[in-house]
């Protein structure tokens, strides 16, 4: 589904503050694999991940998804294929917009924007149908702006609204880095939910290793821009808890 | 009286002013001072077609097509040469300067015994007041039309843009292309108040611009005011307050002159007026606490 192929990233080439974020990462990730990327701060992870959503491009080698290549497609491009969620919930939504607005970009993320209003009451309850499996209660407060949610809400909302639209690979940037533990929970478990139902291909980038080793059918770990360990599904599960605080010692 | 009614056919005439500094301001969080010279622009293309006796069908479209272009300008070197809004919009308003000038080949226009839009159309025998049904008219067609564009999906997509934009491009959405659009738009609006004013005060000046985005900034000031105060989240309701906010502060101008102010500082009493509401919220807090 995805394939990097020796992609190299560096920023403010030639200066002093140079830095090598990707240094040559290759990567094939099949259909329907969850992914997970552990590593430390600065190890390159979530420039991988804005190389594939194409927030930025690469310098050197290639990217494709679904067999296309998409190395010099923009970000708003790859939507087609690609959702996002982002470690900061404010950037996956838009605050000032009611939940309804936001759900309704979200489905028709890979479709053109016109100008006619889609929002009608067919649209409204198959909203509130969607929101209704969070538990949250949130399906009677679709006209409020999305501002006037909390985090874990907005992480959640913002999970259901990348399956909105069809979609085939799903992007978490440390989607649970800003939430306390009981939403970070609900979050995960909704985001692993979503993955197994809809099939999607998914990268998650995360700092918490029990969600490391709980979640995805695969881990790989990287370092200073490379991948240092990578582990299939089997020697995943063989994987102890342990052994993925000892990667990190 | 009458004069409180010429400041309200003013207030009129600003409010498609007041809906542009409205779109790129509050909409796309864009502080756009293009505003200054693309409302020239309009008045004067608007003077200039009037006394070539071009018909209202043309005059209308390129009035707007004229602003629309202005903006985009300013769009495009904002988004495409990284350029900041504010340095963008006064390039482009300090061009349009040279523009309006030789577009109209002098100064001053007057648009006297030429038919206006004011003098085409007749709906009841009072001068003054048949303005009034006409730009109300005109008025409510323009708020119309972009209430319905903010409703549709492109105008949530608009809305988002200014909300949160990395949201909105991993939405699939071509954002800096979504900003040229929106400044073509907000500068076209403010074109169609040039093309009003010049109308409505029979002449096209080429310094009727000059510190007219204030006009249009403490509108929409006072409409955000009264839209958090009343927790306003209507996007009808909105628009309707920006209109009255353009009425109110074209009443309050016209209050202040009636009072005895000198018109010469006429000026500094906008610029306070503009203070004291932006600082109102503020001012009340601190008593608050």
């Amino acid at each position: 589904m995805i394939a990097v192929n020796d992609v190299h990233k560096v920023f403010n080439k030639g200066k002093a503050n140079q830095v090598n974020a990707v240094n040559g990462i290759t990567l094939n990730i099949t259909d329907s694999e969850f992914l997970v990327i552990v590593g430390s701060n600065g190890s390159g992870k979530t420039t991988l991940l804005n190389l594939v959503a194409g927030s930025v491009f690469p310098d050197a080698g290639n990217i494709s998804i679904d067999n296309t290549d998409v190395s010099k497609l923009h970000d708003y491009k790859r939507s087609q294929w690609i959702a996002r969620v982002f470690q900061n919930p404010m950037s996956g939504t838009a605050s000032d917009l009611s939940i309804l607005d936001n759900f309704r970009l979200a489905a028709i993320r890979t479709k053109t924007k016109g100008l006619s209003i889609g929002i009608n009451d067919k649209f409204k309850q198959r909203v509130r149908e969607k929101i209704a499996t969070l538990g949250m209660g949130l399906e009677t407060k679709i006209d409020q702006p999305m501002g006037t949610l909390s985090g874990g809400q907005r992480q959640a909302l913002t999970l259901l609204m990348s399956v909105m639209d069809s979609c085939k690979v799903l992007l978490l940037d440390e989607p649970t880095a800003a939430l306390d533990p009981r939403s970070a929970d609900v979050v995960m478990r909704t985001a692993d939910k979503l993955i197994t139902d809809f099939k999607l291909t998914a990268i998650l980038i995360t700092h918490n290793l029990k969600d490391a080793y709980n979640y995805g059918t695969r881990v790989i770990q990287m370092s200073e821009g490379l991948v240092l360990r990578d582990l299939n599904n089997k020697q995943k599960s063989d994987l102890k808890q342990n052994d993925l605080f000892d990667w990190f010692s | 009286m009458d004069f409180y009614l010429t400041a309200l056919l003013q207030g009129l005439c600003f409010s498609a002013l007041a809906l542009g500094i409205y779109i790129s301001m509050k909409i796309f969080n864009i502080p756009d001072i293009t505003t200054d010279g693309s409302y020239t622009l309009g008045g004067v293309v608007t003077g200039i077609l009037l006394t070539h006796h071009q018909s209202p069908y043309i005059i209308l479209p390129a009035v707007i097509i004229a602003g629309g272009i202005a903006g985009a300008l300013t769009g495009l070197i904002h988004t495409k040469l990284k350029i900041n809004a504010l340095l963008a919009g006064i390039l482009v308003m300090t061009a349009l300067y040279s523009v309006n000038l030789t577009i109209m080949g002098r100064s001053n226009l007057p648009l006297i015994s030429v038919s206006s839009l004011f003098s085409l159309i007749h709906i009841v025998t009072d001068p003054n007041q048949n303005s009034f049904w006409i730009l109300a008219v005109f008025v409510m067609v323009i708020t119309f039309l972009i209430g319905y564009l903010l409703k549709t999906d492109f105008g949530i997509a608009m809305r988002a843009t200014g909300n949160s934009e990395s949201m909105i491009r991993a939405l699939g959405v071509n954002t800096d292309r979504m900003k040229i659009t929106g400044l073509a738009l907000a500068n076209a609006l403010t074109a169609l108040s040039g093309y009003l004013i010049v109308q409505f005060q029979g002449f096209a000046d080429i310094s009727m611009g000059i510190g007219i985005v204030i006009v249009g900034l403490g509108s929409v000031i006072i409409a955000e005011t009264l839209i958090n105060w009343f927790k306003i989240t209507s996007v009808w309701l909105s628009l309707v307050l920006v209109l009255a906010g353009a009425v109110v502060f074209q009443l309050v101008l016209a209050f202040t002159l009636a009072i005895g102010v000198d018109a010469n500082l006429l000026k500094i009493v906008t610029a306070g007026f503009v203070l004291l509401i932006v600082s109102l919220p503020r001012l009340s807090l601190l008593k608050a606490s």
